[in-house]
């Protein structure tokens, strides 16, 4: 029976679900690091002027 | 914990998490046994396995951190659960994801309903899902985080039954592995070790970087509430 499809199946699975993840992750903290940045800017402007 | 030993930790955390990975693709994937009667596909297992130990000790993180936070009501609490759920759904999506593959190839079915830990898994994760959805509904923060940590406690009372389902009803596609005979062949103890370890990991650098998410947002909301 040749089942080393279904293997390679679920080790793909697996990495993709993964990586999906951590590419949310990443995309997340980016978007709330550059609010963070913003906001900071905007404080320091305000503080300036 | 300064900045710089923080970063420190992450990168120290990141190579052993590599490493571990590696590690465990050979275990699991070369160094394992071929099982007699499934062959190669039970390779699956390992992985498998490991995901869902993570899985529960995320959802035991998450059960913790909400008792925490329904004491002290601090905010930090919270993030940690929510981080934990999220990150305890992410694992079971794997297990119920290359669950069935393995049933497919061993069994020649996708599903079955018969069998309770895969049920009682299901449930789980649903129930997780709902408790990360639930929080995108209410509006007000400190209703929001009292919610969703009662709601984590009573979810808790799932990872057991999952865990001992086995026990309690028989199963055929599940065999214990805690038990004396019968269960996982001591040559591939060691592969489920190393790739359980290499989750473990997994799950604490997870939890690191989701939780740092919540800090930044909470930095976000000081900002909003100081500009306001």
């Amino acid at each position: 029976m040749d089942t080393m499809h279904y293997l390679f199946a679920a080790y793909t699975a697996i990495w993709i679900i993964l990586a999906f993840y951590l590419f949310s992750i990443h995309r997340r903290e980016k978007k709330l690091q550059e609010e963070v940045q913003r906001l900071k800017r905007m404080f320091e402007k305000y503080q300036q002027s | 914990m300064s900045e710089q030993s923080q970063s420190r930790l992450d990168i120290v955390l990141r190579i052993f998490l590599g490493l571990g990975m590696i590690l465990a693709l050979y275990m699991a994937l070369i160094a394992a046994p071929r099982e007699k009667s499934m062959g190669d596909l039970q390779r699956i297992f390992y992985f498998h396995v490991s995901a869902a130990i993570a899985g529960m000790t995320a959802f035991a993180v998450n059960f913790a951190a909400s008792l925490m936070y329904v004491i002290g009501k601090k905010r930090r609490w919270d993030n940690l659960a929510l981080s934990a759920a999220e990150i305890g759904v992410m694992f079971f999506s794997i297990v119920l994801v290359t669950g069935p593959i393995w049933a497919k190839g061993a069994w020649f079915v996708w599903w079955d309903w018969s069998s309770k830990r895969l049920t009682t898994s299901l449930v789980l994760c649903l129930l997780y899902a709902a408790y990360l959805l639930i929080r995108n509904y209410i509006e007000d923060p400190e209703r929001k985080s009292m919610v969703s940590a009662i709601f984590g406690i009573i979810a808790f009372l799932d990872v057991p039954l999952v865990w001992l389902s086995i026990r309690l009803w028989s199963d055929s596609h599940h065999p214990n592995l805690t038990q004396k005979t019968g269960g996982l062949s001591p040559s591939m103890r060691p592969a489920l070790l190393i790739c359980s370890i290499a989750f473990e990991l997994l799950l604490v650098y997870l939890l690191r970087r989701r939780y740092f998410l919540e800090t930044l947002r909470g930095e976000i909301e000081t900002l909003e509430r100081r500009a306001s």
